[in-house]
């Protein structure tokens, strides 16, 4: 086997099992930790796809800063222990029977040879590197990121407006 | 396939060095510790195990080694294992992009002098294990299901969060003057010709951001007087209150290397990294430039440390709010109109 294909493989294995352990995890402290794994391991598949920037970045933002808060909350409000029961068992068959669907549709979808997409070509060297994705960024997507940036200075100022305590009432005249 | 067996057993070579410097410098960052802390408070320090005691640390290495490991009985098992293994690794593995020198020719090889100094996200590089490293400290303080130590870890989380942005942004000064997130490109844009050789060091340029990226690097690493994690007074010793033995050893270790870990990154991105006198024609010169360095920093925390109260946690966390990340705003400004009125960069 070539050793891409073992690195994929090992990588797809970790990637599918700590998701399959955040869901099944009885502990929400175990449940994040499985999360936190699975965007380490996705990073690392960023990595062997040749773009360094994207896999810093999705650990210091996903496993970094919004895993930790997540962790945060949990331990604060000393919610790490789920019920046994959840009052969501009428959407187990329902469960059942859709991943059945879909499994069966994948598998069609793949038995009729429609999957197959054509190879591309290998990226020149320096593609997805931090100059050319900042050139990108201000230049052919310059709109789009501001409107980002925006976006989140609202949400910022959203979330600053919410949790301000009262302001002592002003008299009326 | 010969060449890439070589290239392993280079990384391999190397890899291993930096480990081995890193445990024994972890020893005696701790009897340098407290020698000087001793002189600060007019006090000799260990002085019996060796000559001047200088086997102290071993001394100390075999005494933890065979202390009693005792796991509470309703701590979270995997987690309480885990937890000083995950404070350790980030604290070595942040290390592996510093440049420790340009290059040296050995056996007819060109050796670059560090791991992946010329990872062209270096510094992101950085952020990333910095910010994975609070793990270690959140998983200790909940898993050992004990009160101090929970607040311990939620102390240092929020701290850590905190911080991490002033320590984010001053970075990005050093990034816009060199233009380039990597790292040995900073440090040879420190190096580039032009007047004496510290005058093109960054800390001249930015000196705010080496302060604000100085006082972030103790927060982040719980060094005082930013170590509420681990007060003693009110927490007894607050994350690691129910470790004992090798585990707390570890997260001894762990912070100790992150001490020489931010030394290591402020040295290369504010005080030319590897470069000094005459160190283009004696590539060697390199190191052992860095190694002063970071002997020079990780001295100024031991002073701060014997010398400054620790704060309280309020107002370590408006400090952080309220003055560190506006400077550290004003810094990416600042770092621009260096750009244009220095014509640096």
């Amino acid at each position: 086997m070539a050793p891409e294909l073992i690195v994929f493989l090992v990588l797809g294995a970790v990637a599918v099992g700590s998701a399959l352990g955040m869901l099944m995890s009885r502990n929400a402290v175990y449940s994040a930790m499985f999360l936190i794994m699975n965007f380490a391991t996705v990073a690392v598949f960023y990595l062997v796809l040749g773009a360094p920037f994207i896999a810093m970045v999705q650990v210091t933002v996903y496993a970094g800063a919004i895993m930790v808060l997540f962790l945060f909350v949990i331990m604060l409000l000393g919610a790490e222990h789920l019920e046994r029961r959840t009052g969501l068992d009428w959407q187990k068959p329902i469960a059942v029977v859709l991943g059945l669907v879909l499994l069966v549709e994948a598998g069609y979808v793949l038995a009729s040879g429609q999957a197959s997409l054509p190879a591309i070509a290998i990226p020149e060297a320096g593609y997805g590197a931090p100059a050319q994705i900042g050139e990108l960024l201000f230049s052919q997507y310059l709109l789009p990121f501001e409107v980002t940036s925006v976006l989140l200075l609202a949400a910022m100022i959203g979330a600053i407006v919410i949790t301000r305590r009262d302001a002592p009432k002003r008299k009326k005249n | 396939m010969n060449e890439t067996l070589l290239l392993i057993l280079e990384w391999t070579i190397k890899g291993g060095l930096l480990a081995f410097v890193l445990a024994t410098g972890f020893a005696y960052t701790t009897f340098y510790e407290r020698k000087w802390a001793a002189r600060l408070q007019i006090r000799i320090g260990p002085n019996r195990t060796g000559p001047g005691g200088w086997l102290q640390p071993a001394a100390d290495g075999v005494k933890l080694f065979f202390k009693e490991e005792f796991t509470p009985a309703n701590a979270y098992k995997l987690a309480f294992n885990l937890a000083p293994i995950l404070t350790m690794v980030p604290a070595i593995v942040i290390m592996a992009v510093i440049p420790w020198g340009s290059e040296i020719e050995l056996f007819g090889r060109i050796i670059p002098l560090g791991i992946s100094n010329e990872l062209n996200v270096g510094v992101l590089f950085l952020l990333s294990v910095a910010s994975i490293s609070v793990y270690g400290i959140v998983l200790a303080g909940w898993s050992s299901n004990n009160k101090y130590a929970m607040l311990g870890g939620l102390r240092s989380t929020a701290q850590m969060i905190s911080y991490e942005l002033a320590l984010g942004l001053s970075f990005v000064g050093p990034i816009m003057l060199a233009g380039s997130l990597n790292l040995a490109d900073i440090v040879r844009a420190q190096m580039a010709a032009g007047g004496w050789f510290f005058t093109k060091w960054y800390v001249i340029y930015l000196p705010l951001a080496a302060v604000v990226f100085y006082i972030a690097a103790l927060a982040e690493v719980n060094r005082s007087p930013f170590d509420m994690p681990e007060a003693e007074q009110e927490l007894t010793a607050g994350y690691h209150t129910e470790y004992s033995g090798m585990k707390f050893s570890l997260f001894f270790m762990g912070e100790y290397i992150k001490m020489i870990a931010v030394s290591a990154i402020c040295a290369t991105l504010f005080f030319g990294g590897y470069d000094g006198p005459f160190v283009d024609s004696y590539p060697l010169l390199g190191p052992l430039y860095l190694g002063i360095k970071i002997f020079i920093s990780l001295g100024l925390m031991i002073w701060i440390r014997a010398a400054m109260p620790r704060l309280r946690y309020d107002r370590l966390m408006s400090f952080g709010w309220k003055v560190m990340l506006p400077l550290s705003l004003l810094n990416v400004v600042w770092a621009a109109a260096v750009i244009i009125f220095f014509n640096a960069g």
